[in-house]
């Protein structure tokens, strides 16, 4: 063992040896990555990249291998994919399980695109939960936008197509489309939402443009399930991760982008109608794997 | 998919499998697939350490325990395997469950039950639903409708306080604080017994809106906080559950969205961090998906392992 650290030791490890990353830089990453909700496959997988792809020289400096760590990260998440098509109206059909945050992210899509100057018709696609419709109609109120709304316990396809028809004679530029909340194992409610989605392209050619799976980023491994069954039912254009404001990092997302391609759109950052930003990769694992990590301490 | 989940205690088990007694060694290489299959239960990393700590502990007393026991010329007929599942299973029970009963109610006078937590976990669903179950259980709730912020709170716990039917209160226009504070008179005056506060959801960090919880509970001195938690919550669990105990001081938690398959793994980390343990599992929207949780069918599903359950009774049978 005394002969480890010599000179001619790492002499030949430079030249014919297989050198690995210092363990204690390992274990720290290892450890930053669990504790926000990376994963156990991921975070593996991840390592085993940088111990690939890092050059030699670099593999004991602790910053080149943090800053390859980011770079890897912002790699997987940088998803490219087609932008949403100029139709008019463009539909976005707005999914995901209880909860996390869709009808939030409609009233706050209405509110920017309104902002914008776009016409805005939202669709109160969730007949089933307790004064849904009604919370959707004070983001309608908020904002100035029509809510199109069927009887209590109507069924959320003839809402859909009823909203598309509508905001299509309106010249609205936007429709948004909000839906009950449900679990991705219940194979009845995701057989219900394939249904709402084909149900709009009935009412316009093409539409929904845009399917969003909305992530609550407190949620750990489920997500990848959430993600994988939804993507399989409806096939997803993006995702939006909300609660960012608290102290859950949403690193599941690592995974989800790593294994499903599916580019993350927007984060939400709070509870009010301008808490809502576009996603932006290099941003994100910042505040993933920033290295100054003494404000979350604190907090 | 549950299979890909469950692998990682199998293998633990595989490790051991064959091996007729359990030793520090084979020990150690079961312990790390334990701390896998943990992690992907979404237990909190710190706790997953506690655990594995504890049950390494006994894992090597056992082996003592064997090694007196053979010099008796006696034998073990289980497996090392089995005789590790088994610790680990009695031990995430341990790690769940809570002491004394699950509600504290008033001697005399009227119980408060006042419900917090993160936005979205479901404490408006879970307050309905506690609601009819005391209801079911010859209790009169109230409840109260003190979330004035996220739109349609109120007309929420309406619908839901209407389907179960029980009383509903709020004030229009008026604070959380005063709102609660009120509660009390409209409940004697209606003849209720019990009161349950439904509050805004909340981020543990936001200064202000804990401080208002922090006076709803001064004034109205409830018997019981409970801190609902969505199953599928991740590593979070900890902050979020120390955040709200130590400003409340919670006495439960209820644990909701477990009809669908997340591991659940927050049962234990909010009660290794807390001591409040989850008292009610929420298991669907509707308000009949509310049972008392049971931390003996809860261990399995968060070891990932089904069918532990039936190698217990065999244990018990050899031992
Ligand atoms: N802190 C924070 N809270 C959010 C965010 N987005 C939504 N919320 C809150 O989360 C809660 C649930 O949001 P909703 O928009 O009702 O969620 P949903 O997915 O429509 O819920 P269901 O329709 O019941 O499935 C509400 O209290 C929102 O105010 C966010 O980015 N940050
Ligand atoms: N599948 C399932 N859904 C649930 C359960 N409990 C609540 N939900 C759903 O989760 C969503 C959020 O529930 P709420 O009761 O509105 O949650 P909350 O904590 O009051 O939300 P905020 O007041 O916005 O913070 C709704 O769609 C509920 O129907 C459960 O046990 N299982
Ligand atoms: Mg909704
Ligand atoms: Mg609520």
């Amino acid at each position: 063992a005394a002969t480890r650290g010599g000179f001619m030791a790492r002499l030949k490890a430079i030249f014919t040896g297989k050198k690995e990353i210092d363990p204690a830089i390992l274990e720290q990453m290892e450890e930053v990555m669990l504790t926000s909700d990376v994963g156990v496959k991921t975070t593996q997988a991840i390592l085993e990249r940088l111990r690939e792809g890092m050059a030699k020289n670099e593999l004991s400096d602790a910053d080149a291998v943090w800053a390859a760590l980011r770079a890897e990260a912002t790699r997987i998440l940088s998803i490219g994919g087609p932008r949403p098509a100029k139709e008019k109206p463009l539909v976005v059909l707005m999914v995901g399980v209880n909860g996390v945050g869709k009808t939030t992210t409609i009233g706050k899509l209405a509110t920017k695109w309104s902002a914008d100057g776009k016409k805005v018709v939202l669709a109160a696609g969730d007949t089933f939960r307790a004064a849904a419709v009604q919370q959707l109609e004070v983001w309608g109120k908020r904002v100035g936008a029509e809510v199109v709304k069927g009887k209590e316990g109507a069924d959320p396809g003839a809402v859909a197509f009823e909203a598309t028809k509508k905001a299509n004679e309106a010249g609205a530029d936007v429709l948004l489309v909000d839906t009950a909340g449900r679990l991705h194992t219940k194979v009845n409610l995701m057989e219900e939402i394939k249904k709402v989605k084909r149900t709009i392209a009935k009412a316009m050619d093409g539409a929904p443009h845009e399917t969003l799976l909305v992530l609550d980023a407190t949620t750990g491994q489920n997500a990848l399930t959430q993600a994988a069954l939804f993507k399989e039912a409806l096939e997803l254009n993006g995702l939006i991760l909300t609660k960012l404001d608290g102290t859950a990092k949403g690193g599941v997302v690592l995974g989800v982008c790593d294994e499903l391609k599916v580019p993350v759109r927007y984060i939400g950052l709070g509870e009010r109608a301008e808490d809502l930003r576009e996603f932006v990769a290099a941003d994100f694992v910042e505040a993933l794997f920033g290295k100054d990590d003494g404000e979350a301490e604190a907090a | 998919m549950f299979d890909a989940i469950a692998k990682g205690f199998r293998q633990a088990k595989n490790r051991l499998a064959g091996l007729t007694e359990l030793t520090e060694q084979n020990i150690e290489t079961a312990l790390r697939e334990v701390r896998l299959s943990l992690l992907e239960a979404d237990v909190e990393l710190g706790v997953v350490k506690v655990f594995l700590a504890r049950v390494k502990e006994k894992a090597l007393g056992e082996v003592v325990r064997v090694r007196a026991k053979g010099q008796g010329g006696e034998t073990m007929k289980v497996s090392a395997a089995d005789q590790f599942v088994k610790i680990c299973h009695d031990e995430i029970i341990e790690f769940m469950t809570g002491e004394g009963p699950a509600l504290t109610f008033a001697e005399k006078g009227i119980t408060g039950i006042m419900m917090v937590g993160l936005q979205g976990s479901g404490k408006t669903t879970s307050s309905a639903k506690l609601a009819r179950y005391l209801q079911k259980d010859g209790k009169k709730p109230l409840l109260v409708a003190a979330d004035m912020q996220r739109p349609a709170a109120v007309e929420q716990l309406q619908v839901l306080g209407k389907s179960v039917d029980i009383p509903v209160f709020n004030i229009p226009g008026e604070s959380p604080v005063a709102i609660c504070e009120k509660a009390e008179a409209e409940a004697k005056r209606l003849g209720r017994d019990v009161i349950i506060y439904d509050t805004a959801g909340r981020l543990a960090i936001d200064e202000a809106l804990m401080q208002e919880l922090a006076d709803i509970k001064t004034k109205v001195e409830p018997e019981n906080i409970l801190l609902v938690v969505d199953a599928m919550i991740g590593q979070d669990a900890v902050k979020v559950s120390k955040g709200f105990h130590d400003r409340l001081s919670l006495t439960g938690v209820v644990l909701t969205k477990l009809d669908g398959d997340a591991r659940g793994g927050a049962a234990m980390s909010v009660k290794e961090v807390t001591g409040a343990a989850v008292r009610f599992a929420g298991i669907g929207e509707g308000t009949d998906k509310f049972e008392e949780f049971r931390p003996e069918g809860m261990a399995s599903r968060v070891l990932g392992m089904g069918d532990v359950v039936g190698l217990m009774k065999d244990f018990e049978d050899v031992v």
